[in-house]
């Protein structure tokens, strides 16, 4: 995906957190994400630290608040708010999630999954436009995991997202974890999903490590970032970029976050495989 | 009618915080268990994010009624916000209100103070006022502005010593007895102050963040506040009143 | 208020130089910390799964919120100065004051959304609510 909205080299990235900070800042990486609603602050050792990072690498605002899947209106003052820190830091990507959080007054704190049904579609494509323009940007929306599906749903994931991108013209954030977490849970093929996900629209993408535990008939993934990427995560990857070719790759890691060296060791393997599509292109 | 996904939304949200699973989900295996994923995060987050905020209330307190009483303060004051380091302004007042937690009565105040220092952190920038101009203002007409992460903070119980033994590798040991005061703001390092203050100068600190001139301030010597705010470089402008 | 100045201007003088003393240690201190907790309580991932951790169990119906607190407040006894003591246990009186009994919903206020005003209901709130043996 070769976009002004979308400046991210196709190199791994990890996301940033503030205990790392002085060992990040020399780090050979490509890029740096960070939580957008983490530096929504008027001040402070946030921005100071994004700003410093943004100096040697590029940086990626990930969302976590618009609840752009709800069916409800976005709230103006956070996409207000949204407007002003990229506007300050004028990231390389920004991005959010296919799923909503607020309902009403209250904000829930999760990202909380959506019916795919004509109606659903029309609100989120509504909302994403408003984005857009409000930004005087483009998005990447990203695939969530799951753990429950809806009765009343009439899309597929992948066409529900293909449908998105065709209307919008925003882009895609493939979270392979998030498809391999989905695809257990709900008992089908990650790689079925894979094949049939609309590739060309695929700005970055996400790996990260689950848990798990046992439901009567198999596996309950749980997508806890608290981990190393698991090895069918891995396989998935590797054989995902044969196909796109080399992609800016993150490794996401927010609960239980090990030492900075650890999380190196995750992208120096994400490197590898890049290196190696790199090569063959 | 209210349209099908917002009624799914609403399904979804009540059910976050009772024990039914909710109708209109897709039939599978352990569909309990599934949804309890999303009740687990939603108050797993919340209760987490707080303790963030209030790390010295949950070493007080302990893990186990940290999250007991974080969850009813979720329940009852959910974030209006997705910004969650705009949330917990109301959790010290929830604290003096809470029977099971009356038996410590500085609690509310050290959790004002932890608030006080989230506030300090994430405060606006301000350049820092050339502290050479201070000698050439006319004292009787000085004004000073100061940066806005500095905070006053008073408290009835000896909150800023209960606060400061529980840092890591503090030293413990007896409070001292009765009322105490601090001045809380981030120096040019982004290091977080709580600094101890004598109630007088807790008393100019409060005149001079109302924007009162230095002269009306000091009705006692300002001598110990004023070289703290020049040390920590908390003056953002000097300015002489017509 | 200009019978003070001299004052005013003596003490200026004083804390420029206690100051000018104490800057120079700070500059060696430029960055020293970054308030890691306070810097990232947002995230996109999943809490602990939903049998671990975040879930230990508490019964909080009525009278039995025997919950104490039981971290270091436990040695931080106050001096005997009327200023309170720690640890005493919770009685079923005052819980049932603060609203905490079984009729737990009459004390809140009256502007509360209903369905959160309902989450105050203890029942609800217990753990094993919160992970169905499946």
């Amino acid at each position: 995906m070769s976009d002004p909205d979308f400046r991210l080299p196709a190199r791994p990235g990890v996301g940033f957190k503030p205990e790392h900070y002085r060992e990040a800042l020399t780090a050979p990486l490509g890029f740096y994400e960070v939580h957008a609603e983490n530096y929504m602050g008027a001040g402070g050792a946030p921005h100071a630290m994004l700003e410093r990072l943004h100096a040697d690498h590029a940086i990626s605002v990930h969302g976590v608040g618009l609840s752009i899947g709800g069916a409800g209106p976005l709230d103006p003052e956070h996409l207000k708010r949204l407007k002003i820190l990229l506007d300050r830091h004028q990231p390389e990507s920004f991005s959010e999630h296919l799923a909503w959080s607020s309902h009403g007054a209250a904000w829930l704190n999760d990202l909380l999954p959506l019916p795919y049904t004509d109606q659903s579609l029309a609100t989120i494509c509504a909302h994403i436009d408003e984005v857009q323009t409000t930004l005087g940007r483009r998005l990447l929306l990203e695939n969530p995991a799951t753990y429950v599906t809806f009765a009343e749903s009439t899309w597929a994931e992948v066409d529900f997202l293909r449908e998105i991108t065709r209307r919008t013209g925003c882009g895609l954030l493939l979270d392979v974890n998030n498809v391999f977490v989905s695809a257990t849970n709900h008992r089908k093929d990650a790689r079925a999903y894979l094949a049939e996900f609309p590739l060309s629209a695929v700005g970055e993408i996400h790996l990260a490590g689950h848990e798990s535990e046992d439901l009567p008939d198999g596996p309950l993934l749980i997508d806890s970032h608290s981990r190393p990427v698991a090895d069918p995560v891995w396989a998935l990857f590797a054989d995902l970029i044969t196909r796109t070719g080399p992609l800016p790759t993150l490794i996401e890691w927010d609960n239980d976050v090990p030492g900075f060296d650890v999380l190196l060791a995750e992208a120096a393997r994400a490197e590898t495989l890049l290196e190696g599509v790199r090569h063959a292109a | 009618m209210q349209p099908d996904q917002a009624l799914m939304e609403a399904r979804m949200q009540a059910a976050l915080w009772h024990p039914e699973t909710p109708e209109g989900l897709g039939q599978a295996e352990g569909l309990d268990r599934r949804f309890a994923v999303y009740r687990n995060n939603v108050q797993h987050g919340l209760t987490r994010a707080l303790a963030a905020r209030f790390p010295v209330i949950e070493r007080l307190v302990g893990a186990e009624f940290f999250t007991a009483v974080a969850r009813l303060f979720a329940a009852a004051h959910p974030p209006a916000s997705p910004v969650l380091s705009d949330w917990g302004e109301g959790f010290p007042s929830f604290l003096r209100a809470f029977p099971p937690a009356a038996g410590l009565p500085y609690l509310p105040e050290v959790a004002q103070l932890e608030w006080l220092r989230g506030i300090a952190f994430h405060a606006a920038d301000a350049p820092m006022a050339d502290p050479a101009a201070l000698g050439a203002v006319d004292p009787a007409r000085l004004v000073l502005r100061l940066a806005p992460a500095v905070q006053a903070f008073a408290s009835d119980h000896p909150a800023v010593s209960i606060w400061r033994m529980n840092q890591q590798g503090a030293p413990r040991s007896a409070p001292p007895k009765g009322p105490e005061f601090a001045l809380i703001a981030r120096d040019a390092g982004f290091a977080l102050l709580t600094e101890p203050l004598a109630k007088d100068q807790h008393a100019i600190l409060t005149a001079l963040l109302q924007g009162q001139s230095f002269a009306q301030a000091a009705q006692t010597d300002p001598t110990p506040l004023l070289a703290l705010l020049l040390r920590h470089r908390l003056i953002a402008q000097i300015e002489e009143q017509p | 208020m200009t019978t003070k100045t001299p004052i005013l201007a003596a003490s200026i003088a004083a804390a420029l130089t206690l100051a000018a003393g104490a800057a120079q240690a700070d500059d060696m201190a430029q960055e020293r910390c970054y308030g890691v907790s306070l810097a990232g309580q947002n995230d996109c991932a999943a809490g602990p799964g939903t049998s671990c951790a975040g879930t230990s169990t508490i019964d909080y119906q009525g009278n039995a919120w025997t919950l104490v607190p039981a971290g270091t407040c436990a040695t931080m006894e106050l001096p005997a100065d009327g200023m309170g003591h720690a640890r005493m246990g919770v009685t079923a009186e005052m819980l049932d004051e603060g609203g905490y009994g079984p009729g737990i919903n009459r004390d809140l206020p009256p502007t509360l959304d209903a369905e959160i005003a309902a989450t105050y209901q203890p029942a609800m709130m217990m753990d094993e609510d919160m992970s169905h043996s499946g």
